[in-house]
């Protein structure tokens, strides 16, 4: 299936649903680059940038499938919309914080991400089931590597497992929005964009991290998200990082690299 | 005029070398995906081999750059037609690797990670079924098998990080993928 064929309703979810994945990866990609040079050890400095960069390189091919479907340039959609434009979801409007926080935010993060590239891998716009096969392979690295990091400080004695915990309380209720938050979605169903609807992929990803959880002992989801999951409000610290990623293209918004 | 010849192109194309790892070329690492000659046009797609791999419009560059004038028009594009995997990369380019000190990947995603990338939402793997099993490599300085994952991720997207317990050398490989 390709753009030409969409009904205009079914065009406008899926755009919501390209705008929402897109943001979602561009936000977290420059969060977890805030680590560079600073990340716990070496190593860790390396694969915490290797991720963003996957995570911008992700956000980079689904804002062109973006701009492919709607028109428009992908880097004016990317850097161009005021804070109150982008539709990411609100685990993505807290920052950087601690090891700890950025652990379990990624883990979150990455788990749902995969429950979401999952119901897409077969969509029948062949554009994102293309840019998606590709994706899973990428993510399946980030999964294996944040999986490490939870084990290590959940077992890691007192205060890493202190932390651990307090922030995925803190991260939680706001995690659910990673797989709400997306209008019409049971009209991406109908057209074969998604294999299920958000809630079901919700539940299936839940359901899939509870025996985990409990395994660790770590604290497990509340029973619904918050209002408001993908904007327009965010966060002061949002507002903080997006003055941060749009310094440059304000500077000189013709500047070519 | 003599006819351009789709072997003339792959030779060609031997020739432009990989920006990050320049002793493999396009054509070793398995990037091209299609060669199509049509009258006065000549066609070249390309598989990125990651999403966010920032060396991607160099090496479109320079396929470009190296076919220019062989056809009247000639079109160089990235596509995410088929996803590029690490068992693309042909013996040749595996045997270059490993003579400059990179283990190549030693075999694909679905037997490395127990998954199949095209499973769809309805025959869903367990979350955490793939956790447990890692890449393993051989030492590219002494060929020993005893080796250890130091990081999954390296210097650029593409590589990941070994150290070998026999020779005790650190080496890198090409990420299975």
């Amino acid at each position: 299936m390709t753009a030409q064929v969409l009904d205009a309703p079914v065009r406008t979810a899926l755009a919501g649903l390209l705008l929402a994945m897109a943001d979602d990866e561009f936000v977290l990609g420059f969060w977890d680059s805030e680590w560079t040079g600073i990340a716990p050890v070496l190593e860790e400095d390396v694969a915490i940038a290797s991720l963003a960069q996957d995570e911008i390189g992700h956000a980079q091919a689904l804002y062109r499938l973006l701009a492919e479907l709607e028109g428009g340039d992908a880097d004016e959609i990317a850097f161009g919309r005021p804070p109150e434009g982008y539709r990411h979801a609100r685990l993505l409007d807290h920052p950087r914080t601690d090891w700890a926080f950025t652990v379990a935010r990624r883990f979150l993060y990455d788990t749902a991400d995969a429950a979401r590239l999952d119901v897409l891998a077969a969509a029948s716009y062949a554009p994102l089931a293309e840019v998606v096969a590709k994706m899973r392979r990428e993510e399946t690295y980030h999964l294996l590597h944040m999986h490490a990091w939870l084990e290590r400080l959940a077992d890691g004695g007192d205060e890493p497992r202190s932390r651990l915990v307090a922030a995925l309380e803190r991260l939680w209720p706001d995690a659910l929005c990673v797989l709400g938050g997306i209008e019409d979605d049971d009209l991406l169903v109908e057209a074969g964009v998604l294999a299920e609807p958000m809630a079901a992929v919700r539940r299936r990803w839940l359901a899939g991290l509870a025996p985990e959880l409990e395994r660790l002992g770590l604290p497990g989801p509340p029973p619904a998200p918050p209002a408001g999951c993908r904007g327009p409000d965010h966060s002061d610290d949002f507002r903080w990082l997006w003055d941060q990623f749009t310094m440059v293209r304000r500077s000189d918004p013709e500047a070519v690299w | 005029m003599r006819v351009l010849t789709e072997s003339e192109v792959w030779a060609a194309l031997a020739e432009v070398p990989d920006p990050e790892i320049p002793v493999v070329s396009v054509v070793d690492l398995g990037l091209v995906h299609a060669v199509e000659l049509d009258g006065d046009r000549l066609r070249v797609e390309l598989l990125p081999t990651f999403v966010g791999c920032p060396a991607l419009d160099l090496i479109r560059e320079a396929v470009a750059e190296r076919l220019a004038g062989m056809a009247p028009v000639v079109e160089v594009e990235m596509t995410f037609a088929v996803p590029w995997t690490s068992d693309r990369i042909t013996a040749e380019g595996r045997g270059k690797l490993r003579d400059s000190g990179f283990a190549p990947p030693e075999n694909g995603l679905e037997s490395a990670f127990g998954r199949r990338p095209g499973d769809s939402a309805r025959q869903s793997r367990a979350v955490f079924t793939t956790i447990p099993i890692r890449p393993t490599a051989t030492c590219p300085w002494c060929g020993s098998d005893d080796t250890a994952l130091e990081n999954l991720f390296g210097p650029t997207l593409c590589r990941t990080l070994f150290w070998c317990n026999h020779c005790r050398q650190p080496f890198e490989q090409f990420k299975v993928v």
